[in-house]
């Protein structure tokens, strides 16, 4: 075996024994679906910081279909697009953002949390969380519809572990498409959001 | 195609060992011990008296709090149970706290499985908590405690030659903190 095919293997056995790794609340018992290592961004963004945002309308877990452009002169917005319901990195990601209420209330923003999982899937998913402060939307049909608009739809169907702040007047000022595999820092979101009040 | 090595073999056998063993590191099991954890000092003064660790050096092992029984909460801000939980921990430490034969014989620590220091903080002014909580942004002190679901409680008795034992190691809410401080003075044999 060639000495650069070795140090090859030992790479690759290090890195899935170390990549991989996420702490999981009690509160989903054995109830998680895990995906294991996925392919770390799948798709192209469609948008880029100082575009118009698109305009959506989605139906949410309060019954209500809420529309992107409501918000307009009104709310700062956070779109936090996630994965898929039940899965690990997913299900620890919108529990601290429930946490972090007041980070979005001193910047007078609203936070939107997105999947394709469909609204039942969502129910059942997000009660474990607790309650929400934030609508949860569905973006389950026509199937990934605004996860394309915004290019966050990976060939595998599901949105990528994504943020995007769309100011009040419908510009975007922050989209990040992390690892799939990886939570985002609070600390980056919280920073991006101070930035709207320094301009 | 060409023939792999004996030697090759056992190269490749042994870096898969080493995988599955960090893989699969189990909880610490009642009457084992701790991994060796290495955990920064605090900055605040505050912690660094709480602990009896001196800024002399930057990191230091549970085994060197000033102690006879820590209490490590294994936590992230991201889990609800957690955050649920945190009033009741809170209380736990205030009984320790408030005991003037406790007070100095049990401590707390928090360890932030996957948090950042921002995070961890966070947490921290969020739920007014006021033993040290220590951040794990890269998941490798929970790796090397079994990956455990969260909340999870590890209590550890430090003797007076240095060496420790873990006499509790649970996952779950603690849920009422005067069952719980008496279950673990009991355990402990406080």
């Amino acid at each position: 075996m060639r000495k650069c095919t070795k140090i090859f293997f030992a790479f690759f056995v290090l890195l899935f024994v170390n990549s991989y790794v996420f702490a999981l609340s009690d509160a989903f018992k054995n109830n998680i679906y895990n995906p294991g290592q996925l392919k770390p961004i799948d798709s192209k963004l469609n948008v880029k910081v100082g575009d118009r945002a698109p305009d959506f309308t989605l139906p949410s877990l309060s019954g209500k279909k809420i529309s992107l452009r409501q918000f307009k002169g009104e709310k700062n917005v956070v779109i936090s697009f996630v994965p898929a319901a039940w899965t690990p990195v997913c299900s620890d990601q919108w529990p601290g953002y429930n946490l972090a209420k007041v980070i979005f209330d001193k910047n007078d923003a609203i936070l939107l949390g997105i999947t394709v999982d469909n609204l039942p899937t969502l129910y059942a998913w997000t009660n474990q969380m607790g309650h929400l402060w934030f609508p949860v939307l569905s973006d389950f049909w026509p199937h990934g519809k605004v996860s394309k608009m915004f290019g966050v739809l990976r060939s595998d169907g599901v949105a990528e572990r994504s943020l995007f702040i769309i100011d009040k007047k419908g510009i975007i000022r922050y989209a990040h498409v992390s690892d799939i595999n990886k939570r985002p820092d609070l600390k980056d979101l919280a920073a991006e959001l101070e930035k709207l009040n320094k301009d | 195609m060409r023939k792999v090595s004996i030697a090759n073999w056992v190269f490749i056998f042994l870096l898969l060992s080493i995988g599955v063993l960090f893989a699969e590191t189990p909880p610490p099991k009642e009457g084992g011990v701790l991994p060796e954890i290495t955990l920064s000092v605090p900055e605040m003064q505050a912690h660094q008296d709480y602990l009896g660790i001196t800024k002399d050096k930057k990191t230091f092992h549970i085994p060197e709090i000033k102690a006879k029984v820590v209490l490590i909460e294994i936590f992230s801000m991201y889990c609800p149970f957690c955050q649920q939980d945190a009033p009741v921990v809170n209380e736990l430490y205030n009984k320790i706290a408030q005991d003037e034969n406790l007070k100095n014989n049990i401590k707390m620590i928090g360890i932030g499985a996957g948090n950042s220091s921002f995070e961890v903080d966070f947490f921290q002014k969020t739920y007014h908590v006021n033993f040290p909580l220590f951040p794990d942004r890269d998941f490798f002190i929970h790796k090397m405690l079994g990956g455990v679901r969260t909340p999870y409680f590890i209590g550890v008795k430090i003797n007076k030659d240095g060496t420790h034992s873990v006499f509790y190691s649970k996952r779950g809410a603690i849920e009422n903190a005067s069952k719980f401080l008496n279950l673990i003075l009991s355990k402990a044999g406080l």
